[in-house]
């Protein structure tokens, strides 16, 4: 059972911003934010096939500036959001904008991978609004709220987070509520991530060594993990199955799972990456599979059993053990599950900074380093089988 | 004719006096011969006419003549012969007739005497007859005065008894008692019996109650006491009642003496008064127990059969219970013996608790006090072992906090480091040597229970080299590991120069010094291993780990410190609106600055080590910088160089990318190796941080000026020289690429700004 090659596919310029199309179920798609000072800045929207492992891509245009960070609205596929670099009068400002993309891109400008040169005449994002406010400084990501409809979103912005209405298809962009984090020096947000659970009134963030944790009701700071990793903390991830549990990522080369009930000591820590490790991703269906993109070049799948929902394996449907329970009990007395590295992928030659999963498939993601390489990987496939059987 | 009767007359009388004359062979010899004239059957015809045959006449009247001699001469003594015998016969007629006469007058007498007698009898009879009365009388009363005697005692038993009671006489009393007992229970029927038997019992009563008060009172000596149990045995006292008040008298006192051993303060006393009055008076009180119920001669009624069964039952409960009592104090007392400078006085201590425990052992065998003894004795030599195991930690950790205020006090001169390490290594080494000498006092041959399996097997490998030497040697490894993981969370609370040195004494550990240690440690106490121990190569390995968790420990921490420096350099300032390069950033020159230091506290501990061979122009290099119109093809990768380049160094470059870069990554234990993995991680950071930042002109510059600055210096410090240039070229590269607006600086002038300094 040979696992499928990854899929390699270039992009003209350096890149950090990647997502995966939200609100698509069908079609495996990424989008990617380019990062370049001197030329426009592009979105390319990455098709998979997976039946045929062809990618094809479709280029948009975003000449506002160079993205650092891309997040894709919950509720609509054409909407996204991104963080971009303005420069203007030698002065470097990061904003934030909601935008649409153009309705004939799919048809319009589809285009085959094997024709790298072939972007000319990409056709430009649409500015749905800004998600603009010069008293509250540089934004370093938008956040969607999950599984909404589409109409709430958070910017972090320096110290401050600040909570938006879309209204008016979007094109509205309304301040209810903000937060500020206060202390001593230059507090900065370095990254977030709003909570699927709790009815979606929680957010974690993360500046320097700590993790903090808001009630967006009150924006109030509900829990704070000082000293969460030894140096800069990178990314955080929500379990999307056990509500306290958190994952989270730092300089310190380490990953640690967090339950917030009990911030003093992580529950899990590993330590596998060899250089500061810039994000971490759980799987949105099965828990246990976390992917971790570090800038000593390489992606790290991990199977955390024993902290995730399905500690003793996938529960079997009442249904299905009428039939098979003699089968599925050998098996899980025979086969104790245990942490382990899955797999290390090495197809990067430089950092990676962004990893993530598909929306549409749980057994594929994506990683992309910082010269522009987007390798799209799958689960093995014999650990899929042992976690669906 | 004549001759023949002479002849039978002399034959006759020869026959008479029984005389044997000469020639009587010759007679016997010739008695049938008729012719011999002394035969008997002497034929005078026959003798004639043989004569008268055979002789002559001269003959014949020789013959005739001799025979008329010879007749003559035996007429003269016939007549000889009667006249002799006349007077005797004469004489016996006279004495006849005169005993014929004195036998009549015999006869008379004795008619007399018989009839005396009769008269005598008669008399006896009759007197025997008058007297016959009187005698039974006699012994009737005599009986009747026995009996008094009897009933008089009886009578003044009471006041007797009394008496003795005054006197203290108990015994008398008893025995008084004990004769009488019978008789009044028998006659107790009879009203007067019945009363002094009323008030016998209740002297005897007041007795026992006194002899009971006496017992009870704790003053009396043993002997008194057994003396008292002696008594009330005899006055039928229920001998378990007895055992019972007799070992809770004992046990009032032994638990007196127990009270007093809590005041005493120290150990070797505390065990001598503990031997001297505990376990003494608890011997003599076994031996008198056993005296006097155990080995008592079975008196009939009084000792029923079980009562030594039972007495030794209640013997060994009481025993028991003591002794724990004892047995708790003494290990409450060894448990509050922590200080472990002196262990002679615990193993001496220990040593006569169990010697004295050995006469309880020989008075009442069978009883599980000695091997409780044994066991305390163990537990005390355990909890030894862990008191010097923690005794050993805690001077491990105070040589560390020592050397930690060394390595901090502000001293000048390079061999303070190695100078720490040896003589860390070295109190270490002479703190374990004390302390197994101290253990090794539990061994001694002098020692009573050094000869118990326990001593000879357990304690030396499990005890001594299990708990204690191996445990100490984990110890330390694991105390070293710990220090990795606290200060890796908390910012370096732990000296980097202290994790150094920290790693080079794992090190040594692992290259010698555990393995002396155990060495010496086997050959002190000949260490058997009936167990599973940890083979030397285990903790070896533990020791190696340790080290080369520490070394990598302190690579980051050093290359964090510099990290840290680079990357608030890069942060803080605004690279779009920067000047002009005029100087090297102050920063680089801190950071070359640390690396030296580094390099000197490393090359104090650690050797070398080999590094590539150096281009004779390494600190002339330029630095590529990428032009801004450069598109990347779709796989080139982007550190793609676009200046000129000599072929060695790019297939170095592509050698350095098919291995990868691993940043925190373990190093070797030399010199070289640490200050790489420094270095690289320091680079690699300020690459990071250059990546998220944009840049102007001038900031561009800055970058290469600096980047040229730190390939001056720091190309000496690192094994592969190449490793450094790769990543300044990243950095200058990535620089290039964040800048708006990308010229580069001349190289000729970044070399006279780098060399002003």
């Amino acid at each position: 059972m040979e696992d499928d090659a990854p899929v390699i596919y270039g992009l003209e310029f350096q890149a950090r911003a990647l997502t995966s199309q939200t609100a698509e179920s069908d079609a495996i798609r990424f989008l990617v934010g380019t990062q370049s000072l001197k030329f426009d800045n592009q979105i390319h929207i990455i098709d998979f096939d997976d039946e045929n492992n062809i990618i094809s891509k479709s280029v948009l245009l975003h000449q506002a500036g160079e993205i650092w960070h891309i997040s894709a609205s919950p509720a609509d596929k054409a909407v996204l959001s991104t963080c971009y670099n303005k420069t203007s009068e030698s002065r470097v400002v990061t904003c934030g904008a909601v935008w649409s993309m153009p309705p004939e891109w799919e048809s319009g400008s589809h285009e085959s991978p094997d024709d790298p040169h072939n972007s000319h005449n990409p056709q430009n994002l649409e500015l749905l609004c800004h998600l603009d406010n010069s008293a509250h400084g540089n934004a370093s990501s938008v956040l969607w709220e999950p599984m909404g409809d589409g109409k709430r979103v958070i910017s972090l912005a320096d110290n401050h987070a600040l909570l938006w209405d879309l209204t008016e298809s979007s094109t509205q962009a309304t301040i209810s509520s903000s937060a500020t984090l206060e202390g001593k020096g230059q507090l900065k947000f370095t990254s977030g991530k709003w909570s699927p659970h709790h009815n979606c009134t929680q957010l974690a963030t993360a500046n320097d060594t700590a993790i903090r944790g808001w009630d967006l009701r009150t924006m109030s700071q509900i829990y704070c993990i000082e000293n969460a990793h030894g140096q800069l903390v990178r990314d955080l991830d929500f379990n999307p199955n056990k509500q306290y549990y958190l994952a989270s990522c730092g300089d310190d080369c380490k990953v640690k799972f967090w339950d917030v009930r009990n911030i003093n000591e992580p529950v899990k820590s590993l330590e596998e990456h060899s250089h500061w490790v810039w994000s971490v991703r759980y799987n949105h269906s099965h828990d246990q599979l976390v992917l971790t993109g570090s800038s000593d070049s390489r992606v790290i799948l991990s199977n955390m059993v024993s902290i995730s929902s399905e500690p003793f394996g996938h529960l079997v449907d009442d249904d299905d053990l009428s039939d098979g329970e003699d089968n599925h009990q050998d098996e899980k007395s025979k086969e104790p599950l245990q942490d382990s590295i899955i797999s290390t992928y090495e197809e990067h030659e430089d950092s990676v900074y962004a990893v993530e999963w598909s929306s549409a498939d749980p057994w594929l993601f994506a990683s992309l380093s910082y010269d522009g390489r987007l390798v799209i990987n799958r689960v093995p496939r014999a650990l899929k089988y042992h976690i669906l059987l | 004719m004549y001759i023949r009767s002479s002849r039978r007359v002399h034959g006759m009388l020869k026959l008479y006096y029984g005389l044997n004359e000469e020639g009587k062979t010759v007679d016997q010899a010739e008695s049938m011969n008729p012719c011999d004239i002394n035969g008997t059957h002497f034929d005078p015809e026959v003798y004639l006419n043989k004569l008268r045959r055979e002789c002559s006449l001269g003959e014949l009247m020789d013959q005739e003549s001799c025979m008329v001699k010879q007749i003559r001469s035996l007429d003269s003594d016939m007549q000889t012969l009667v006249y002799e015998n006349y007077n005797k016969f004469i004489s016996a007629t006279d004495t006849i007739r005169k005993m014929k006469n004195d036998f009549k007058k015999m006869e008379d007498e004795m008619d007399c005497l018989s009839t005396n007698m009769a008269a005598i009898t008669e008399f006896s009879a009759h007197i025997s007859g008058t007297l016959q009365d009187q005698h039974a009388q006699i012994t009737k009363l005599s009986g009747v005065h026995t009996l008094l005697r009897k009933l008089q005692f009886l009578f003044e038993l009471p006041a007797r008894l009394n008496k003795c009671l005054e006197l203290q006489a108990y015994s008398q009393a008893v025995s008084s008692h004990r004769r009488a007992r019978c008789v009044l229970q028998q006659y107790s029927h009879m009203p007067s019996f019945r009363g002094i038997q009323d008030d016998c019992h209740a002297i005897m009563d007041k007795l026992a109650q006194e002899l009971r008060q006496k017992f009870r009172d704790g003053g009396s000596s043993a002997e008194d006491l057994s003396e008292c149990v002696e008594l009330l045995l005899q006055l039928d006292e229920p001998a378990e009642e007895l055992c019972d008040k007799f070992l809770s008298h004992a046990q009032s006192r032994l638990e007196a003496n127990l009270r007093g051993l809590e005041a005493e303060t120290d150990i070797l006393e505390f065990i001598d008064r503990g031997c001297n009055e505990f376990v003494s008076s608890l011997c003599l009180v076994i031996a008198s127990y056993q005296e006097l119920f155990v080995n008592r001669p079975q008196e009939g009624n009084l000792a029923s059969k079980d009562i030594p069964h039972m007495a030794i039952g209640k013997l060994h409960a009481f025993v028991d219970a003591l002794a724990t009592c004892y047995f708790s104090l003494v290990e409450r007392r060894i448990q509050e013996e922590k200080s472990v400078g002196d262990n002679s006085l615990l193993v001496r201590a220990l040593d006569r608790f169990h010697r004295r425990l050995q006469a309880v052992a020989k008075l009442l065998p069978g009883s599980a006090v000695p091997s409780q003894g044994t066991e305390i004795v163990v537990r005390a030599a355990r909890e030894r072992i862990k008191q010097y195991l923690a005794a050993l930690q805690s001077f491990y950790l105070d040589s560390l906090r020592d050397v930690r205020q060394a390595l901090a006090a502000p001293r000048l001169g390079g061999s303070s480091a190695g100078e720490l390490l040896s003589s860390l290594s070295a109190s270490i080494l002479n703190q374990i040597k004390s302390v197994l000498a101290s253990v090794h006092l539990f061994t001694a041959k002098d020692i009573t229970f050094s000869n118990k399996p326990y001593f000879k097997g357990e304690f030396c490998s499990q005890g001594v080299r299990e708990s204690l030497v191996v445990n100490f040697i984990k110890f330390v490894c694991q105390s070293s590991r710990q220090f990795c993981e606290s200060a890796g969370d908390r910012g370096g609370s732990t000296p980097p120069a202290l994790l150094l040195l920290l790693s080079r004494l794992c090190l040594d550990y692992e290259t010698s010094t555990i393995t002396y240690i155990l060495t010496l440690t086997d050959e002190q106490f000949l260490v058997q291993h009936h167990s599973p121990v940890t083979a030397v190569a285990a903790l070896c390995g533990e020791a190696r780990g340790a080290a080369q968790k520490l070394l990598n420990h302190y690579v980051k921490v050093q290359g964090l410190i510099i990290s840290q420096m680079l990357r608030k350099s890069v942060e803080t300032r605004d690279w779009v609106n920067t000047i002009e390069p005029r100087n090297v950033r102050a920063v680089m020159k801190r950071v070359v600055e640390d690396t030296t230091s580094i390099d000197v506290q490393v090359g104090l501990l650690y050797e070398e080590g080999v590094r590539k061979a150096h281009s004779s122009d390494s600190s002339k290099r330029t630095f590529s910088v990428y032009s801004g119109s450069r598109q990347q093809t779709r796989y080139a990768p982007s550190y793609a160089p676009s200046a000129p380049m000599d072929t060695n160094l790019l297939s170095n470059i592509h050698k350095l990318f098919s291995e990868r870069i691993d940043i925190f990554s373990p190093v070797e234990f030399n010199k070289v190796s640490v200050l790489t993995g420094i270095i690289k991680i320091s680079l690699k950071t300020f690459l990071e941080c250059v990546r998220l930042r944009t840049f102007g002109r001038y900031g561009l510059q800055q970058i290469q000026v600096d980047c040229n600055y730190l390939q001056m210096y720091l190309w000496r410090f690192v094994s592969d020289e190449n490793l450094v240039h790769f990543l300044l070229d990243e950095i200058v590269g990535s620089t290039a690429h964040r800048c708006l607006d990308p010229a580069p600086m001349e190289q000729s002038v970044i070399e006279v700004i780098c060399e002003r300094g």
